[in-house]
């Protein structure tokens, strides 16, 4: 289509009026792509929570033999226009001497909600068979979780009362990278 | 990469096509009439672009449709110019499509062998106006959906199938939920569909029968590409230009760039006012048009008139076969566009003569702007944005009270909303109620009998207007000092949100007032208490007076001792006898305290 301009006036006028005709075609389509990409794009910029502490439980609620147990986190969860106090996500909370260890729930495979099982000391995930021990590293080889359960900053609180500062992970990766 | 693009030929025959494209013969050369069906393609395409992007963020429910437009609109990068561009390229379609009619007529492009592309054409415009009033409606703001419960009353009036019709497409016999979905389905998938459909049929029929030739040719043929791809494109970016020229035009005069957003409709609400509700420019004449069929005779302007208009464009080109057809055909057409301008511009002459019309609009306004603050403070709550205006003091406030209290209070001597027409007997004016201003017109001998304050009512007789009108008249400079300093102190138990500065700043003067106040040297606590209790008080407590528990109490029942007991004149006691809930006595008593959210700019600002 585009032949390279000879020498002929004839020929250069035709091939500035295909050039001219085309850079105002690129344009048109780049108007409303570019709006469109624009908003496509826009939820790159959103943040999830800054992971401020979050009180979930009073410490008596945490078995004093060790023992995981899940607890719901409840915040004020964002969701597009949505502003509301709800669960934001769940954490196991689990007593090491006098101090409180927490992990988020989440497999950090794939992102399936590991369960702990009693009879295995220690958390395994439903979907692909990942296993973790009671610190929450993997104790499996074969696990397909790259690195072991997500743990959180805990602070103890106003004499007995858990606050966890919350986040989600990416997961897949064997880094441990907040979202 | 040679290889690869003459295997792709091999199997596809694209350079065919393509040169069937660049080489379309233009009859009597390039030209700037022939521009039309072009721009229109374009302005087609532009819609299938952005609409497909806007499908990405839009969610079809009664309580996320305006609730994700808002999203796009003030939340995520560049959507209220994506917004904006749909919305706008939508009305650049109809000028296009008008045009592109005219001109066809006119020129007598629709005679033989090209009726089946005029037919076509009529055919793609009805459904661009199908497109243009289901899309109307997805963003669920007021505007949208008065217009459409309109557009949908008048298919319910066609014979026979009018009722099942519009409750197929209502989902049912209410508007909500099944309504948008199926009017998201019909705008962004069965219409666009039928769309696609009808221009590539159309544009079949000019590859068959060829561009319509110029009644004189000046010129030699030519091939569309160049020549007349390059006046096309000129034009498309002329139409590209008119769309970010209609997209930015509201920042001109000040305003925020894009496609209004009205405040969201909520079809529960008995007290939603059609006041402000038009349909789209383009409909205006249709919507002057009803205005004229009294009673059952709506039909015939809303269907049978319309219907005859297209009935007899659609046989244009037969009657062009009679002797002087073709005149009568362009007679037909000025008939018609004389009459869709005038019916237009009635509409627009009738409404810009009327005040309640005006009134309705700004009130539209000002809510629209409420609701995006209120959701920017906020957030939206899941039961959509309508609670947040439901919740807002300075929303219901002025409603509630020009319903409840107007027949006897004034409010800046109007009833909340509007100036009200009229000298009435009436209770005291309550803008400002509580302030020190008002407190001191209330202690002012001019002013206490003057209908402002209980001039209106019993208490004309009263005490209290005796007290003002022969002690305060006679007082001493000292003695009104000391008044001044009780109206501070009795202010300052009101706690209002725009005398907060005042009210610590003067925290002497106030502490002073409340001494005098106790000591009961101007005699006030001989009929008011002020944090003692006392029994005998004949008028309302001053412990607390303005604020918002003592408003509350007193609205939910006036009569009560603690305020005007058996001296209560004729003030319903709206909470005991349950005129007002509960959440709308509060509304009252906050919007009458100025007690709002505002953004963060403007709080703490002082008197």
């Amino acid at each position: 289509m585009n032949s390279p301009p000879q020498a002929s006036n004839e020929d250069r006028r035709t091939f500035l009026k295909k050039a001219l005709a085309l850079a105002i075609g690129s344009t048109l389509g780049a108007a409303p792509f570019g709006a469109g990409l624009a908003v496509l794009l826009s939820p790159l910029r959103r943040k999830t929570g800054r992971g401020q502490a979050v009180f979930v439980a009073a410490l008596g609620a945490v078995p004093d033999d060790g023992t995981p147990r899940k607890f719901a986190v409840v915040a004020t969860r964002e969701d597009a226009w949505n502003r509301a106090e709800g669960i934001i996500g769940a954490v196991f909370l689990r007593r090491v001497g006098s101090a409180v260890q927490a992990f988020n729930v989440a497999c950090p495979h794939a992102g399936c909600v590991v369960e702990y099982s009693a009879s295995r000391s220690g958390f395994s995930c439903p979907c692909h068979n990942s296993r973790f021990g009671l610190d929450g590293a993997i104790s499996d080889p074969r696990s397909p979780a790259a690195r072991g359960l997500d743990a959180l900053d805990v602070e103890l609180r106003n004499d007995g009362q858990v606050w966890v500062k919350f986040r989600n992970f990416r997961s897949g990766s064997a880094e441990k990278v907040a979202m | 990469m040679k290889a690869l693009l003459a295997w792709l030929d091999d199997r596809t025959g694209y350079r065919a096509m393509m040169r069937a494209l660049f080489d379309d013969t233009m009859p009597g050369g390039a030209s700037w009439h022939r521009i039309w069906g072009t721009t229109l393609v374009f302005a087609f395409v532009m819609q299938a672009i952005t609409g497909l992007f806007l499908w990405l963020a839009y969610s079809p429910s009664a309580h996320t449709a305006w609730e994700s437009v808002y999203f796009v609109q003030y939340r995520m990068t560049g959507g209220w110019l994506l917004r904006g561009m749909h919305h706008y390229t939508a009305d650049v379609i109809v000028v296009l499509l008008a045009l592109h009619l005219i001109q066809v007529i006119v020129t007598g492009a629709y005679r033989a062998p090209r009726e089946l592309t005029f037919w076509i054409g009529l055919a793609m415009l009805s459904l661009s106006l199908s497109l243009a009033l289901t899309g109307y409606l997805l963003p669920w703001d007021q505007r949208g959906y008065c217009a459409t419960r309109v557009a949908t009353s008048i298919m319910g009036i066609t014979p026979l199938v009018g009722p099942q019709l519009q409750q197929i497409a209502l989902g049912g016999t209410e508007y909500g939920h099944h309504t948008l979905t199926r009017f998201f389905a019909l705008h962004a998938g069965l219409l666009p569909l039928a769309m696609v459909l009808l221009v590539a049929l159309h544009l079949h029929q000019i590859r068959r029968h060829g561009r319509t030739p110029p009644t004189t040719k000046r010129h030699p043929d030519s091939p569309w590409w160049p020549d007349q791809g390059l006046k096309d494109a000129i034009a498309c970016l002329a139409v590209l230009g008119a769309v970010l020229f209609l997209v930015f035009k509201p920042a001109l005069t000040g305003g925020t760039p894009g496609a209004h957003l009205g405040a969201p409709a909520d079809p529960t609400d008995p007290f939603a006012s059609y006041a402000a509700a038009r349909p789209e420019w383009y409909f205006l004449f249709l919507f002057q048009l009803l205005k004229y069929f009294p009673g059952s005779t709506e039909v015939w302007g809303a269907l049978v008139l319309p219907g005859v208009a297209l009935t007899l464009v659609s046989s244009m080109p037969w009657f062009d076969q009679w002797k002087w057809g073709h005149h009568f055909n362009l007679g037909v057409l000025g008939v018609l566009l004389v009459s869709v301008v005038t019916l237009a511009g009635l509409a627009l002459a009738e409404d810009r003569h009327r005040p309640e019309y005006q009134a309705a609009v700004t009130a539209a306004r000002a809510e629209a702007e409420r609701v995006q603050v209120l959701a920017g403070l906020q957030g939206i709550p899941a039961a959509g944005a309508t609670t947040l205006l439901h919740a807002d003091p300075l929303t219901e406030g002025p409603k509630l009270f020009a319903r409840h209290c107007a027949s006897c209070h004034r409010y800046e001597g109007g009833d909340g909303l509007a100036p009200a027409s009229g000298e009435v007997e009436t209770a005291s004016d309550l803008k400002g109620f509580a302030s020190r201003q008002w407190l001191t017109g209330l202690v002012d001998p001019r002013t206490v009998a003057s209908p402002a304050y209980m001039g209106g009512s019993a208490h004309r007789t009263g005490e209290m207007v005796r007290y003002v009108s022969t002690c305060v008249k006679t007082f001493t400079p000292e003695k009104r000092a000391q008044l001044q300093r009780i109206v501070a102190a009795i202010s300052a138990e009101a706690r209002l949100p725009h005398q907060s500065g005042p009210d610590t700043r003067d925290d002497a003067l106030v502490q002073e007032g409340r001494r005098l106040l106790a000591d009961g040297k101007l005699r006030c606590t001989e009929c008011h208490q002020f944090h003692a209790k006392d029994d005998d008080t004949i008028a309302p407590d001053l412990t607390g007076y303005g604020s918002r528990e003592w408003q509350v109490s007193f609205i939910t029942n006036p009569g009560d001792p603690r305020f005007y007991g058996k001296q209560n004149d004729r003030m319903p006691r709206f909470g005991d006898e349950h005129i007002l809930t509960a959440q709308a006595i509060g509304l009252i008593a906050d919007w009458l305290r100025g007690d709002w959210l505002e953004p963060a700019a403007q709080t703490g600002r002082e008197e």
